[in-house]
């Protein structure tokens, strides 16, 4: 299954720069388990050391946030948007 | 509730409200009626405080401890270039007197902290989160969740933004059922290193003023329940579902979070959280004398290639970008005298120490960055 998934500004920089990028994945944890592969770095921003999704990161596919789906079991169809959101702090004093 | 009245000249000024049936008189008199608490007068706060005042909010606080940098005014509109070195909470003040004389702006020029913070929130009907950094999110959060009172939450990062209205009470999630743990410090860019668009918090802090003004006066749906994102560079607004999590420990259905806590430490922040000490530091004055010497040192710069652009050390050896410091270990020599520099010391620090635990010994971190070398040394460094 193709699926898109975008990518924050804030972790862009450990994506080669990308704003999104397609990969081949049937649920979550198997296409963000892709996307680590193929940029290392992202690895220590989306899991801790445990092995599971920091909790400052949420994943949704579609608008729905995977923690009230099936977690990073939750199925993707072809042609799905993934979206990863990060904990933002900004507003510039 | 709404028996309060206008003036002529208020309903002169406000006619373009009056005369839309969804506001009208009912809906002018509640935020003639309403109170708004801003904490922070920054990026955010600034469109929304001139928006609040112009649409007539009886009552508006502003809690802010900073004054008005010139480098504020990219962004910070409530400001001007007269009121430089001014307490912002002043300066936000005279301009939306200026603006709106008939709207009371009451100031505090302090900092909100988990022993005020309940003090300062409790007279208000609406409470806006214009900060800009996790612990105050938190405690903002927690302070609105225990008093019961809407918090409408805005957030940007380079060209990216983020606004919703929280509110447990409403059916609605916090925000920490959303992220229920911040970040560990270090691991998210803050804005200060990542920079901002300067009309990004204007998109995002009159979207807060729009939800602020619906709340008071009961019109429209708001945001609660959902996340707007906005993304200035592909103008693309997005939004997604937020649930309430019954597990919350502070809006859940047994909240174990029940007073306010130390966020500092929730947040990971401790005053003395560097293992470095002055015998790794070195300032400008004297590497400047070391850089004459014959014992010129090695000069890492570990910012980013675009700031480079900006300013510079003349003399810099090498340049690696703190985030790829870790693969890039093989381009240094552990043998060499070397000192680390980035803009204020910050990130360098962390290179430091990163390259200390990498078995590297003879490092030293510029204290205050260049910063600190444009004022000490070299004037014609521009400070950016
Ligand atoms: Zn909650």
């Amino acid at each position: 299954m193709a699926v898109t998934i975008t990518i924050p500004t804030a972790l862009r920089q450990y994506a080669a720069g990308k704003a999104t990028v397609v990969l081949e994945a049937d649920n979550v944890g198997a296409l963000l388990r892709g996307l680590v592969e193929q940029h290392p770095t992202l690895g220590k921003h989306l899991f801790g050391e445990d092995g599971r999704l920091r909790s400052f990161v949420n994943v949704y596919v579609g608008d729905e946030d995977i923690r009230y789906l099936a977690g990073e079991a939750t199925p993707l169809q072809a042609g799905e948007t993934v979206s990863i959101i990060p904990a933002i702090a900004g507003g510039t004093r | 509730m709404s028996n309060i009245a206008l003036s002529n000249e208020e309903i002169r000024r406000y006619s373009r409200h009056l005369i839309m049936p969804e506001v009208g008189m009912a809906g002018q008199r509640r935020l003639k009626q309403g109170s708004v608490l801003l904490i922070g007068s920054g990026g955010l706060g600034s469109p929304l405080a001139l928006y609040l005042a112009a649409a007539g909010v009886g009552h508006i606080g502003l809690v802010d401890f900073d004054v008005v940098d010139e480098s504020n005014l990219q962004r910070q509109i409530v400001h001007g270039t007269a009121t430089v070195g001014k307490p912002k909470t002043a300066s936000a003040q005279a301009r939306m007197h200026d603006l709106n004389p008939f709207v009371e702006v009451t100031t505090y020029e302090t900092q909100i902290t988990s022993a005020n913070a309940l003090e300062l929130l409790q007279p208000y009907d609406v409470i806006i989160d214009g900060t800009d950094n996790f612990p105050t999110r938190y405690l903002t959060n927690d302070a609105s969740v225990l008093l019961g009172k809407p918090n409408v939450y805005g957030s940007i990062f380079r060209f990216e933004g983020q606004a919703t209205v929280f509110s447990p009470k409403d059916g609605g999630p916090c925000y920490r059922c959303l992220y229920p743990e911040p970040p560990p410090p270090g691991l998210v860019p803050s804005c200060a290193e990542g920079g901002v668009l300067g009309v990004l918090p204007g998109v995002i802090g009159t979207i807060q003023a729009t939800e602020a003004i619906k709340l008071i006066t009961g019109i429209g749906e708001t945001l609660v329940g959902r996340l707007m994102l906005y993304d200035a560079l592909a103008m693309r607004f997005r939004e997604l579902k937020l649930r309430r999590n019954p597990a919350c420990p502070v809006c859940g259905d047994h909240p174990t979070v029940t007073t306010l806590i130390d966020y500092d430490q929730f947040c990971g922040i401790f005053p003395e959280s560097s293992t470095l000490g002055s015998q790794d530091a070195i300032t400008p004055v004297e590497l400047a004398a070391l850089l004459q010497s014959d014992e010129r040192p090695y000069l890492l710069d570990v910012r980013n290639p675009y700031e480079v652009e900006i300013a510079t050390i003349p003399g810099t050896d090498k340049l690696i970008p703190v985030d790829q410091l870790q693969e890039r270990l093989n381009e240094l020599d552990t043998a060499l005298e070397m000192v680390v520099y980035c803009r204020s010391g910050v990130r360098s620090g962390r290179a430091v120490e990163l390259l200390k635990s990498a078995g590297f010994r003879k490092l030293k971190n510029l204290t205050g960055g260049i910063l600190r070398w444009s004022s000490d040394v070299d004037a014609s460094v521009p400070r950016y």
